[in-house]
This record gives C-alpha cells, sequence and structure tokens, in this order.
C-alpha cells in the first residue's frame, strides 16, 4: 500500500480546492460517457448537445439558471448545517413545507403593496422550512435522535401532510387534481420575460425569475453568517469540537437549533422559487429531487458558498442539458442523467479522497522544484 | 570491545518537508540499557519507529549484529528480535493477558496444545523477571502499570533481543515506575538490550548506561551515563542552559477567594469520581493537586469550570454560590466573573484543531468587544491582537492564520495559556499544563504561572508530574479515588511521600 503523506500546510488553496475537484468531476464525465457509449450514443455528440442545450440559445440558458436557483437553495441549506456538522438531509420536506409557507402568505396577504407581499411570502418560505427542521434538531439536541434518520422520516411525513392538505384541504375545488388554485397574477414575481423584453430579445417563455437574485444573495448572506458573525463561529465550534465548545461557554443545544433552522429556512426558499416565480400555485411533489441534489452540490462545493454557485450552475447545466440529449437521443433516457448525477456523486463525494495524496504530493514537489530552481 | 547489536548508519527521514531525522548515526551495544533524550519533536519517536518498521527511512542502514537488515514492516522488526512498547498500549481491553500476548501467534485454529504450552513459557517468563501477572486476567481489570507489563511480555515472549520503550512513565505513579525500573534491570542483567525513549532526565540519569541527546531531527551527542549530570544534558537538549528549579517569590497569601464545600460529582457513566470535597484558595496562592491520572482531578476541575453539574455540595467564588446542585453558572458567566480555565487536555478540550490561530485565540472570548460588536466579528481587531499576544508568548510561527493542528504541543498549549491568562483573572484552574510540551515551553509556562500568582491570582493546578507539583505549589493536595487523601505546605515534602498517597498506601 502506498502511504503518501503530504504537509496540508504547503499545498496551495487552489489544488486542493480547485484543481482536486476538476479532477473529480471529469472523471466523472469520462465514466458517464462510456455508459453513453454503451447505450450506443456518441458521448462526443452528448456533450456538444449538453452544451448547446444549456447554452446554445437564450432560453436554454434561462432554463439553466432557473435550475441553478434551486440548487443554490438546497446546496446552501446542507451546507449551513454540515458546518455544525449536521447531516440535514430533510432539504426536500423543508422545501416543500416552505412553499406551504409562500402560499399561504401570499393568498392571505395579496391585498398588500405587491413588494411587501413578496417580502413577507419569503419570509413565510424561510419560517415554514426552519419550522420544519425545528422539530429534528430540537430532537437531536436534546434527545440525541440522530438528525440524519429524523429529517429522512421527516421528508415522508412532509410529502404525506401535503399530499393530505392538497388534496382535502387547500385543493382547487374547481377541478380533481392535487393542487391549489393559482395566486393572483399581480403577485407572481417578474419573469425572465417581463426583462428579456427590455434587453430586445423576445422569448416565449422562461422560468427563470427574480428568485435568481434572491438565492445569490443567500450566497452572500452565508458566507457573512458563517465567516463573518459570532453566530457562524459558535456554530463552527459545536460542529468541530463539542467539548471545546461546551468548555468556552457556547451552548451545543442552542447552535444545533439555529443551524438546522437556518439550513431547513434556505431549504424553504425553493418554495419562492417555484411557487412565487414559476407554477404559481402548490403542486404535489414539486421539490421534485432538489432538496437531495442539493446534498450533492454542497459536497462538491466543499460547503463554501464560493464552491456552491459553480456546483449548482453545473447541475443546472446537467439538468437543462441533459433534457436536451434525451429529446434529441432516444437511446438516453432521462435515469441516465440520474446516473451522471450519482457518478458526479459517487467521485466528488464518496471518493473524494481517491487521487487527492497523488495530486496534492505532485503539485507540492513541483513547486518545490520551481522554488528550489 | 563490545560490538554494537543495532547500528543505525546515516538514516534520514522526512514528512512532507519536515525532515523528521537527518543523517542519524547510532550505536545500541549488546546488554545495556540506553536512553535516547530529546524534547517534544525532536524525532525520538520516529527513529524508534524506523527501527521497528512503523516507517520507512528515506536512506541510510539497518544493521542487527552486524548484519544489514532490510525492515520493511513490524513484523520484520519481530522476526528479526525488536519489540517496541508504544505510549499508547495496543491491547485489546476485553481480552486476557494470556490472548493478547498470543494475538497474531496463535499457531493453531482450534486451541489446545500449544495455547497450553504459550501458558507454561510464558509462566517461566513471568518467574525470571518477577512479572507477577495473572495470565488469566482481563485487561479492563489491571492497572496501567499492569497493562505495560503485559506490552514487555508479549515483545519478550515473541523472542524480543531489543526492547524499545516510548515514554514508558508518563502514565505510572512514582511506584510503578520503581517496578517497571526493577523489571529493565533485570532485562538488562540477562543480557537483553533496552532502548529508552523519554524526556525526563531522572530517569536518564537514574537507569541507563549510555544515553544519546536528539535535537530537532539531528543526534546531537553520545555519552556514557556516568561521565554527565542533568544540567549538561538538559542543555544539549535545548542548545542552551535551561533552568530547572522555578524562582519564586515568597507567598503573599491574601484573603480565600474560591472555596469548595462537600463536593461531589459524577462522570458521564454516572459513577461518582469526586467524593465529598473541601478545599479552599486564596489569592497569590497556587494550590497543587497531586494525583495519578483518573482519581477525579478531571471531574473536579470540570465541575469548577462550570462544565459540569454537581451533584451535591456547593462551590463559592468571592463568597457568592456559582454552582450547586440546582444550578451552575456557565463558563462563560465565570469568565466574565473573573474565573479563566486551561484544561487538561487541549485537543479535546482547549482548543479547536481545524480553526485558525487566531480563532483560537479569542475562543471563549469570541463575544465580547473589541473581538465581535453586536454579533460580528471584528477581523481587524482580532489579528491585531492576534499578532500581539503571540509575540508576547513567542508562539512559533507567529502566524495567526496557520491551522492549529500544525502547531506543536507547545506552542497549541501557548496559545490557550495566552487566551486564558490575556485578561487577567482572578482565579486560574489549570490543568496538566505541560503535558507533551518541550522543556522550553515548560520554563515559560512555569513562569507565566508563577508571575500570575505574584500579581495575586489565586490558581488550582492540577498535575501527574510530581515535579512540576513540587516546583510551583505553594500548598499541594493529593487526589485518591475522588477524596482528598493528604494536604501538606509545601516545605520539606518528599516526592516519596506524595507518591505513597497517591497510590492510596498512606
Amino acid at each position: 500500500m502506498s502511504n503518501i503523506v503530504v504537509d496540508k500546510s504547503k499545498v496551495p488553496w487552489w489544488v486542493s480546492n480547485v484543481i482536486v475537484p476538476l479532477v473529480n468531476l471529469t472523471l466523472a464525465l469520462l465514466v458517464s460517457g462510456l455508459f453513453v457509449f454503451i447505450a450506443g450514443e456518441n458521448p462526443i455528440e452528448a456533450v456538444k448537445l449538453i452544451i448547446y442545450g444549456s447554452f446554445g440559445y437564450i432560453q436554454g440558458f434561462a432554463y439553466t439558471l432557473y435550475y441553478t436557483t434551486n440548487f443554490i437553495f438546497t446546496g446552501l441549506a446542507f451546507a449551513v448545517a454540515f458546518h455544525c456538522r449536521l447531516f440535514n438531509i430533510g432539504g426536500e420536506g423543508q422545501a416543500y413545507i416552505g412553499g406551504l409557507g409562500v402560499f399561504l402568505v401570499a393568498i392571505n396577504l395579496s391585498f398588500l403593496p405587491v413588494p411587501i407581499v413578496w417580502l413577507l411570502a419569503i419570509f413565510g418560505a424561510f419560517l415554514f422550512g426552519a419550522a420544519w427542521a425545528y422539530i429534528p434538531a430540537y430532537l437531536q439536541s436534546k434527545r440525541g435522535s440522530h438528525v440524519v434518520i429524523t429529517t429522512i422520516m421527516f421528508n415522508f411525513i412532509a410529502s404525506s401532510l401535503m399530499i393530505f392538505l392538497l388534496v382535502d384541504v387547500i385543493r382547487d375545488t374547481n377541478q380533481m387534481a392535487p393542487h391549489t388554485v393559482k395566486l393572483p397574477e399581480e403577485i407572481w414575481l417578474p419573469s425572465f420575460e417581463a426583462f428579456s423584453g427590455i434587453l430586445g430579445i423576445k422569448i416565449r417563455y422562461s422560468p427563470l425569475n427574480l428568485t435568481f437574485l434572491l438565492a445569490i444573495a443567500s450566497l452572500f448572506f452565508v458566507w457573512f453568517l458563517v465567516w463573518k458573525t459570532k453566530w457562524g463561529y459558535e456554530m463552527r465550534a459545536v460542529g468541530h469540537n463539542t467539548q471545546a465548545a461546551i468548555y468556552a461557554g457556547i451552548s451545543p443545544h442552542k447552535n444545533i437549533i439555529i443551524a438546522m433552522c437556518i439550513s431547513g429556512g434556505l431549504a424553504g426558499l425553493l418554495g419562492v422559487n417555484e411557487i412565487l416565480g414559476v407554477s404559481h400555485k402548490i403542486q404535489a411533489g414539486f421539490p421534485a429531487g432538489y432538496g437531495f441534489t442539493g446534498i450533492a452540490v454542497a459536497l462538491m462545493g466543499r460547503n463554501h458558498p464560493i464552491g456552491i454557485l459553480p456546483a449548482a450552475f453545473l447541475f443546472g447545466i446537467l439538468y437543462q442539458g441533459g433534457s436536451e440529449v434525451t429529446f434529441e437521443m432516444p437511446n438516453i433516457t432521462r435515469y441516465m442523467f440520474v446516473a451522471v448525477q450519482g457518478l458526479i456523486i459517487l467521485f466528488s463525494g464518496a471518493l473524494e479522497n481517491l487521487f487527492r495524496p497523488q495530486i496534492e504530493s505532485f503539485f507540492v514537489r513541483r513547486l518545490n522544484r520551481e522554488v528550489n530552481a | 570491545m563490545v560490538s554494537p547489536i543495532l547500528e543505525l548508519t546515516d538514516i534520514n527521514k522526512s514528512f512532507g518537508h519536515v525532515q523528521a531525522n537527518k543523517n542519524i548515526n547510532l550505536k545500541i551495544n549488546k546488554g545495556t540499557i540506553h536512553g535516547i533524550i530529546g524534547e517534544n519533536g525532536a524525532g525520538k519517536s520516529t527513529l524508534m519507529s524506523i527501527v521497528f518498521g512503523l516507517y520507512q527511512a528515506n536512506s541510510g542502514s539497518i544493521k542487527i549484529n552486524g548484519k544489514e537488515i532490510n525492515l520493511s514492516s513490524p513484523r520484520d522488526s519481530i522476526i528479526n528480535g525488536i519489540g517496541m512498547v508504544h505510549q499508547h498500549f495496543m491491547l485489546v481491553e476485553n481480552f486476557t493477558v494470556l490472548e493478547n500476548i498470543i494475538l497474531g501467534f496463535e499457531g493453531e485454529t482450534v486451541f489446545g496444545e500449544k495455547l497450553q504450552k504459550a501458558k507454561e513459557d510464558l509462566e517461566k517468563l513471568c518467574k525470571t523477571y518477577n512479572f507477577n501477572i495473572d495470565l488469566d486476567a482481563t485487561i479492563s481489570d489491571l492497572s496501567v502499570g499492569f497493562r505495560q507489563r503485559v506490552e514487555i511480555l508479549k515483545s519478550l515472549y515473541r523472542g524480543a533481543e531489543i526492547l524499545i520503550l516510548d515514554e514508558p512513565t508518563g502514565v505510572l505513579t512514582p511506584q510503578e515506575v520503581d517496578e517497571l525500573f526493577k523489571i529493565l534491570r533485570s532485562l538488562k542483567d540477562e543480557g537483553k538490550t533496552i532502548v529508552l525513549i523519554t524526556h525526563k532526565l531522572i530517569e536518564i540519569m537514574d537507569l541507563t548506561c549510555e544515553v544519546s541527546v536528539m535535537r530537532q531531527g539531528e543526534m546531537v551527542g553520545h555519552t556514557k551515563t556516568e561521565d554527565t549530570s542533568k544540567e549538561q544534558l538538559a542543555e544539549m537538549m535545548v542548545g542552551r542552559s535551561v533552568l530547572l528549579r522555578v524562582d519564586k517569590k515568597e507567598i503573599k497569601k491574601g484573603e480565600t477567594i474560591f472555596k469548595v464545600n462537600n463536593l461531589s460529582v459524577k462522570d458521564d457513566l454516572d459513577v461518582t469520581r469526586v467524593k465529598d470535597v473541601n478545599l479552599e484558595i486564596c489569592s497569590g496562592e497556587i494550590l497543587g493537586i497531586a494525583g495519578v491520572t483518573g482519581n477525579g482531578q478531571t471531574e473536579l476541575l470540570e465541575a469548577l469550570s462550570g462544565i459540569r453539574k454537581v451533584e451535591s455540595g456547593s462551590i463559592e467564588l468571592f463568597g457568592e454560590k456559582i454552582s450547586d446542585q440546582n444550578n451552575f453558572l456557565n463558563p462563560r458567566m465565570l469568565k466574565e466573573k473573573g474565573l479563566a480555565h486551561v484544561p487538561e487536555d487541549r485537543q479535546r478540550m482547549g482548543l479547536i484543531s481545524d480553526f485558525k490561530a487566531h480563532e483560537n485565540l479569542i475562543f471563549g472570548y469570541h463575544d465580547q468587544e473589541p473581538y465581535s460588536k453586536s454579533a460580528i466579528l471584528n477581523n481587524k481587531e482580532i489579528t491585531e491582537y492576534s499578532n500581539k499576544v503571540m509575540q508576547e508568548y513567542d508562539v512559533r510561527p507567529n502566524s495567526p492564520n496557520l491551522i492549529t493542528s500544525n502547531f506543536s504541543g507547545g506552542n497549541q498549549q501557548k496559545i490557550i495559556l495566552s487566551r486564558e491568562l490575556n485578561e487577567n483573572p482572578k482565579v486560574l484552574l489549570v490543568g496538566q499544563p505541560t503535558r507533551g510540551v518541550d522543556i522550553g515551553a515548560i520554563e515559560f509556562i512555569h513562569q507565566r504561572l508563577i508571575d500570575m500568582r505574584d500579581k495575586g491570582a489565586a490558581i488550582l493546578l492540577a498535575s501527574v508530574e510530581l515535579d512540576e507539583i513540587l516546583s510551583l505549589s505553594d500548598r499541594i493536595i493529593v487526589m485518591f479515588d475522588g477524596k482528598i487523601v493528604g494536604e501538606k505546605e509545601n516545605k520539606n515534602v518528599t516526592d516519596r511521600e506524595l507518591g505513597l498517597l497517591m497510590a492510596g498506601v498512606a
């Protein structure tokens, strides 16, 4: 067995944070290419289609950014909890309940001035998502029930609860499908079409809307919270070393609750994009797996906003470009792209350290030679 | 002329860019006890790990009895007659002594004949060297001293001719140390060769025939023990002369400011670890707690510093009750009242090793001005302050942005100490301040504690190093099995006397 010992302090930041993820990503894509090849299609063509689908025309690009918005929220949600060493895999359920928050606030307060409705709806999304995360957080900190188990159970509970509400309580009674009535049009968030008119481009429809800016703002918010405030400091302290936190008078209980609530709140913001921005009603199952993919986004982005942005964008490209591929290549199904996502998670999450020591020691040696030369 | 049993020539070993061993040459003669002494991080353990086959040298050769050998795993070393007793024992706790010793060398699938044979062989070995071990005892029932004997026995059973002991006395009572030394001497008399790694000069002087001194990865000297002195060795170790005893002014005792009444404390497993303890500390005084690890000192310190709940009894600071069985002030409130705490275990409690140095320098004070204002951390202030204290406490390297785990043990301890002393606490609780810290830093840390005392702080010092207790304390109490079993003014107390108390004999 080779035992490569690398002096971590000598490894430049860009090697561990840029080169290593890129190598892992490349490997995942190479293996994916192999799958495409086995399925009887040309991998190069598939890549071309992905690029065309996600960048080639303005509407496609708008879709890419729309997906990116959702991944930023769920990726950040996972990252915040992870800084307190909590594996919040309940983003899916928190997003679902967050959607309920948006809808309830928007429909009941739609008489208020529009920007205020927006703000309150965003607040509602955050609050409902946070509340849904609060229960597992409480159980973890007071009773020691592991947050991984409880959050995943809470995904199922959220799903059942929402189906119940959508069927029996808040369904649009003029029809049979499990969704609510539409929100009044004047409080919809302006979508990209509206702006594109101003820019002189005409597109038919795009789901991209103002929430994208909220996502960008959330990136800043998380960065500031985690690294620039005493709350973030305390959360990280509890996450890294609970014993030491107690010694310093930092309450693990309080910080577990705070971290989980902020995490759940961020996941809840996905509801803003989906409900206030796109469909304008609650549809059964609208979080559609974004909550889970957010885990991969966070892992790939190394739980840092600067990493989460490109990672979310990458998954946006895969989603949008992937649907282009499945449209054009009959042998490639939607599930192939789930597999591609799986490979990315495998290589950048589970096998994260597969090549790290080799790559790092390679660069350390290289750089050292330059210094000595 | 005796021929060396073990000869190392030009051994080099580096980890990344840290060169742990530079051109080491070492000859160890058969039938001697050879000491290797040096500060923490001097490369002693690395060198011996190479000899034991745990690490491979980058270059250099190893000869046993004049024959060059290649050691690529501990198994090779065992075959070549080298045994090692590590600082942390490698025993399976719920196995018996016998099971532990034959582990990996069972020699049969179903126990029977060979097990019986092993048992007989071991009994013979025990008799020869006076081990006094019950082979059927379960490891978890044995004291630390006995566990160490099991490790030694294990090596001997596997045919060790050369026995390497890495800091063997760190966890032993003085009596256990005496027992160990007796065993080591009898091993020597039977012709075995012993290599003793330590940073304690007394042990070297007591036990060894020859001594080699290491400093910063290099071998800086070899000598016969009888031709040298403690002072000379210490100077070789640090590269300058050091003060072995602390200069201490006459005590200026003030009024009692910290008081503990009938205190009992339970640990996490609900076992009572502190039993009915009473103590008082005055300002300007250092009260030392002597005791073997695990006799309630940890839980006592945790209760006094507001980390652990009190079972019964109470704690008073400036006459105000800060803790009883119903409620207790948390560490942050206590800090505001002027109580600081340097915890026993810096890795587990005192620091967050993944944090940067400057983050650890404000740890526990992070919500106070000027480090943060309305919840926002003030990076400029924190950096300025960090630069200042790191210089003042001579923390090396002097870089506040370095991740704390990259600092050596001594420098990590300085980070904690600077943080806790910076606010000029009225009461200071200190646990094992110099555990795993090199001589240069020990001296520095001791001096700081004395300075605090002279400034009028009340200091409670818990340490398993008797030397430390004896050289710093004004008054000494001894803990055994959770109780205070003795209290002495630190005048003419001998370590013998304290040792008996520590072992629960007196």
